[in-house]
């Protein structure tokens, strides 16, 4: 039963290299879109690990494909679909102060994140989100210009919705 | 400040100290791949097994009522006498 599964001889060892190689760099990656703190990033390596087991399980049929960024657009597509519902009122994906992104938008943190930190292309990243390029050139715009001068005051994140008096 | 001022700013925001990996990453990463491999062969077999099945059926059905036998006319009567 386990002749498909890279468990023996070389493919495991490659993909136990590769997992070495790329975990310090895509769980940062993870810990930016979640906007958890470095040290208590649950949610972030949680996606990772998800990411790596879906790459674990194409091992043997990428021909030539670069696993890292099998892995990497697992990781955005993931992020992308789980973000909505995660962030709807239940309050426990709270953006940590301490992440340098805790001002964005989740859809903002995703788009800076893979065109900046990533370095992927505007076209692929608009392919990979099913977005028009020019909204996430927009997008893109917006979240370093936001990054670079978070608006002054209190963060909107601590202004919860008893701000206005009934 | 220029694009480029701008795109190098925010990498840099990003940089930071990298979250230490944890050391159970690899062995939970293969048991959650190992459980994909092993979903993806059971629905393969599932679906090879319902083919097969479907087959079985049809022939049975096809030899039994051999639909494309004409069936005897019911309309015309029988020429007898002449």
């Amino acid at each position: 039963m386990r002749e498909r599964q890279p468990s023996r001889g070389g493919p495991a060892r490659d993909f136990e290299a590769f997992v070495a190689g790329a975990a310090g760099r895509l769980l940062h990656t993870a810990t930016l879109l979640t906007a958890e703190a470095p040290n208590d990033n649950p949610r972030a390596r949680v996606l990772l690990t998800h990411a790596f087991a879906h790459t674990y399980a194409c091992w043997d049929r990428m021909r030539g494909e670069d696993p890292y960024d099998r892995a990497r657009q697992y990781l955005a597509v993931r992020f992308a679909r789980g973000a909505w519902h995660q962030y709807g009122g239940l309050g426990r994906a709270r953006p940590h102060p301490g992440s340098p992104l805790a001002l964005l938008t989740p859809q903002q943190r995703l788009i800076l994140v893979l065109r900046l930190y990533e370095g992927v292309g505007e076209e692929q990243t608009a392919a990979l989100l099913g977005l028009p390029t020019e909204r996430v050139h927009a997008i893109c715009d917006r979240a370093t210009a936001m990054l670079l001068h978070p608006p002054r005051g209190p963060a909107p994140t601590v202004a919860g919705p008893k701000v206005v008096p009934s | 400040m220029s694009r480029r001022d701008r795109e190098a700013a925010a990498r840099q925001a990003m940089d930071g100290t990298p979250p230490p990996v944890p050391p159970d990453l690899y062995a939970e990463v293969v048991r959650r791949g190992s459980r994909i491999l092993r979903r993806r062969r059971a629905a393969r077999r599932l679906m090879w097994v319902l083919l097969f099945f479907a087959v079985v059926v049809f022939a049975v059905w096809a030899a039994t009522v051999q639909p494309w036998v004409v069936p005897p006319s019911e309309t015309t009567p029988p020429l007898t006498g002449w």
